[in-house]
């Protein structure tokens, strides 16, 4: 199988469905805190602590953002016959989604310009698109799961509860980032706020991990058969041992030379990895689930390798200079000036 | 309206106001690491002051740049399926590499041109300006690529409905490419200049004239100066290229209905499809063969030689007139500025009142053109290979887009009105007198002030 799979030159669909994973899973960690704090910045309590949160995520959400260009643009550029199917049949939840963007993305810097009647507007601006986006993404997220099919109540109830997750799992990476980027009192309110984003994602995770096998058959049937389940266990054992992990080291935090700020960031892009496992095995080898294969939907070789080289090349160079500037900007969140 | 209609607008008004942002973001990268690099060698504090007053433009055009360029990628999927299932091969690598070769670039190291000024070496925070410029540039590079191939495509073969890549050599430098390539770019020069001479006019009207926007409007004036003649000269090459490859958009331009010897340069009428010619019209005899075959008795290829296969002739033609009547706006105001700047003259204030009127006069030609050449192209999305009628999505009720459309409208009108009014408030509250601030940092111990910021 292996053979026919490197002779037919199928394995560049697989190679580009993996890319396309990975820069939707980087864009759920990166965009992710971004959103998350966006979110939370409702509940800053004055001017100073909004700017110090929206300072804090200023010279990364940008690129961050372009991770979600490059995975729709993988969808776009390497299964064409998939894209428009998929986009078609999200036409609102993109459009939302792309307005939610607009207003998150211009908020940054209308906010820090503009006159002082509209700073609030934009203080808001900034909060609504981060909120509006993660809903969106999430009810986007859960119409793929059940392949589109929107009909029963348990689907659409379904998708609503994976709208809500995607949302309470941004504000606990974001609540986390937080932490690792404030200190003081924005810092104890962003334990407070992890740990109840925490309790959230767990609820979540737990509803979204048994309402997927049961809302869609084909994952039922690949998560339960037996011995594979013994296997896959692991991924939600692993996931319990993190999540337990997190929650007792929020309640010690912070420490008073603030060792470990950063472990609960780590520990939740450990865990959401782990549901991106989950996830991915769920549909492999279905690009579309239970209608259209990987392999189906891929554009022509000559052109997909041609991508597959540039990306060979740029990819470490991209890390490297993405690892670069978290460097510039590592350590605790001053005050952003343009000078 | 039905899908197609809908989809067409609805495509238009998003790629119509993204492009405003990047048409000043492309040049205006460039004009960052000139006044970058002028600081570094004179060691002048104004040049600083003149980048940080720009930067900030520059962050929100980028913004908005990047936010409404997101929208576009998502709507070739929501609105024209058509267009990757038939040209994907040749689109999907030349969009793959904009992202991964100009998107991250540009986005990563904005965030150290913008708030790395104290964290990082001097020589780095100069090499993060000019990676972002570079990205930029290049990024335009991918996508007029892509849209000169459209409009003439070569280097594939057509199997089973789907274009299949022969030669990327061919497909990237197409016949139209290089000429599109430079007169967007230097149209972007021209749109970025008029912004900096303008918003500086407005700074001076208001709040009297400094060293700082003498020497801005000094170097955008001078540039402008040298780019309009140049822009003109290849906007020539430009439409004896696409005569060449695309006479019935020529035709167009021309409101030319038949195919003649000899034929007139209409300076101005009102085309009429119904009775196929221009009413109204005032014309230079014989200037459109010389033009375009460089021969006053040449034959010129008329609309009437391309039956139900020409653009819509009225907006074609209506917008290249725009575009050239601004060009030869800018052209007399650019050179009145160098009169002035030879002659060592403080601008006056009717000039300064000009210019600032013109603050945005970039935009409206560079968006003319741009109708030119895609409106031009119509009945086709790719030339000869490709409708538009046959790219537009199936499934999506016509209802959805017409919502959706609407809401777009609302939001980039809320979007620009925001915009022009920050870009004038930010111009405002500018201090024009020479701040101390960079002084300290950049004589002083570095280090230092970097660790006063991180405690």
């Amino acid at each position: 199988m292996i053979d026919t799979i490197i002779h037919s030159g199928q394995w560049l669909a697989y190679v580009f469905a993996f890319l396309m994973g990975l820069s939707m899973l980087i864009y759920g960690l990166l965009d992710g805190y971004d959103l998350g704090v966006g979110m939370l910045s409702y509940y800053a309590k004055n001017k100073k602590e909004s700017d110090q949160m929206v300072s804090s995520i200023g010279p990364f959400w940008d690129a961050n953002e372009t991770w979600l260009v490059l995975g729709v643009g993988i969808l776009l550029v390497a299964f064409p016959k998939a894209h428009g199917i998929i986009l078609s049949n999200l036409y609102i939840p993109v459009f939302v989604m792309l307005i939610g963007l607009i207003f998150r993305g211009v908020a940054f810097d209308f906010m820090s310009k503009s006159d002082n009647t509209h700073k609030k507007d934009w203080y808001y601006a900034f909060f609504a698109g981060s909120l509006t986006t993660a809903i969106a993404q999430g009810y986007m997220l859960g119409s793929y799961i059940i392949g589109f099919k929107l009909d029963t109540l348990y689907a659409k109830l379904f998708v609503i509860t994976v709208s809500i997750s995607l949302a309470v799992g941004y504000c606990l990476i974001g609540a986390n980032w937080l932490i690792m980027k404030t200190n003081g009192k924005l810092q104890k309110k962003s334990i407070k706020w992890a740990k109840l984003s925490l309790m959230g994602a767990i609820t979540c995770i737990a509803l979204v991990s048994l309402g997927t096998p049961i809302a869609n058959p084909t994952i039922f049937n690949k998560w339960f058969l037996f011995p594979n389940f013994y296997y896959l266990s692991l991924i939600p054992m692993l996931t319990i041992f993190f999540v337990v992990w997190m929650y007792l080291l929020l309640n010690k935090l912070p420490y008073g030379d603030d060792r470990y700020c950063w472990l609960p960031f780590v520990l939740t892009i450990i865990i959401a990895i782990l549901c991106f496992i989950g996830l991915a095995y769920s549909f492999f080898p279905f690009i579309i689930p239970n209608e259209m294969l990987i392999v189906q939907a891929s554009a022509a070789y000559s052109s997909l390798f041609i991508i597959f080289i540039g990306v060979l090349i740029v990819l470490p160079i991209l890390f490297g200079y993405t690892f670069f500037v978290y460097r510039v900007f590592r350590g605790k969140t001053s005050d952003l000036n343009y000078d | 309206m039905d899908v197609l209609e809908l989809s067409r607008i609805q495509f238009a008004a998003n790629i119509t106001f993204h492009f405003l942002f990047p048409s000043i973001t492309i040049a205006l990268g460039w004009f960052l690491l000139f006044f970058k690099l002028r600081f570094n060698f004179t060691k002048d504090v104004k040049w600083m002051d003149i980048y940080f007053f720009w930067t900030k433009v520059f962050a929100l055009c980028f913004a908005i740049g990047v936010v409404t360029g997101i929208t576009m990628s998502f709507q070739f999927g929501t609105n024209w399926p058509g267009f990757m299932n038939t040209v994907g091969n040749v689109a999907g690598p030349l969009l793959g590499y904009e992202v991964l070769t100009a998107f991250f670039l540009e986005a990563s190291f904005l965030g150290v041109m913008l708030f790395g000024y104290k964290r990082v070496k001097p020589w780095v925070h100069t090499l993060a300006t000019f990676l972002v410029a570079f990205g930029t540039l290049l990024s335009a590079f991918w996508i007029l690529v892509l849209n000169s191939w459209m409009q003439t495509p070569q280097g594939i073969v057509m199997i089973g409905g789907e274009a299949i890549v022969t030669s990327w050599f061919e497909v990237i430098f197409n016949p139209s490419m290089p000429y599109r390539l430079i007169h967007t770019l230097l149209a972007s020069v021209l749109t970025a200049s008029f912004l900096i001479i303008g918003l500086s006019a407005y700074r001076v009207l208001k709040n009297g004239n400094t060293k700082i926007l003498r020497s801005t409007m000094q170097a955008a004036i001078i540039v402008a100066a040298i780019v309009t003649p140049t822009q003109i000269f290849i906007g020539d090459l430009h439409g004896l290229n696409t005569y060449k490859h695309q006479p019935q958009k020529v035709a167009a331009i021309e409101g030319l209905w038949q195919t003649q010897k000899g034929a007139p340069f209409v300076l101005f009428g009102i085309p009429d499809e119904k009775q196929k010619k221009n009413l109204m019209s005032l014309e230079i005899p014989k200037m459109g063969s010389y033009i375009l075959t460089h021969d006053f008795n040449g034959e010129v290829k008329g609309l009437d030689q391309f039956e139900d296969k020409h653009p819509p002739v009225g907006k074609v033609f209506y917008s290249f007139r725009i575009m050239v009547l601004f060009g030869i706006l800018m052209l007399i105001f650019s050179w009145l500025g160098v009169f002035y700047i030879i002659k060592n003259r403080e601008f006056p204030k009717y000039y300064l009142k000009i210019l600032f009127f013109m603050t945005f006069s970039g935009w409206i030609p560079t968006i003319a053109g741009w109708y030119v050449t895609e409106i031009g192209r119509q009945p086709y999305l790719v030339q000869g290979i490709l409708k538009t009628a046959d790219a537009v999505t199936t499934t999506v009720p016509s209802s959805y887009v017409g919502i959706t459309l609407t809401i777009y409208l609302i939001v980039y009108a809320v979007l620009f009105y925001a915009f022009i009014s920050t870009i004038f408030y930010l111009a405002r509250g500018a201090s024009d007198k020479l701040s101390n601030k960079h002084k300290e940092i950049d004589l002083g111990d570095r280090r230092s002030a970097a660790v006063k910021i991180s405690t």
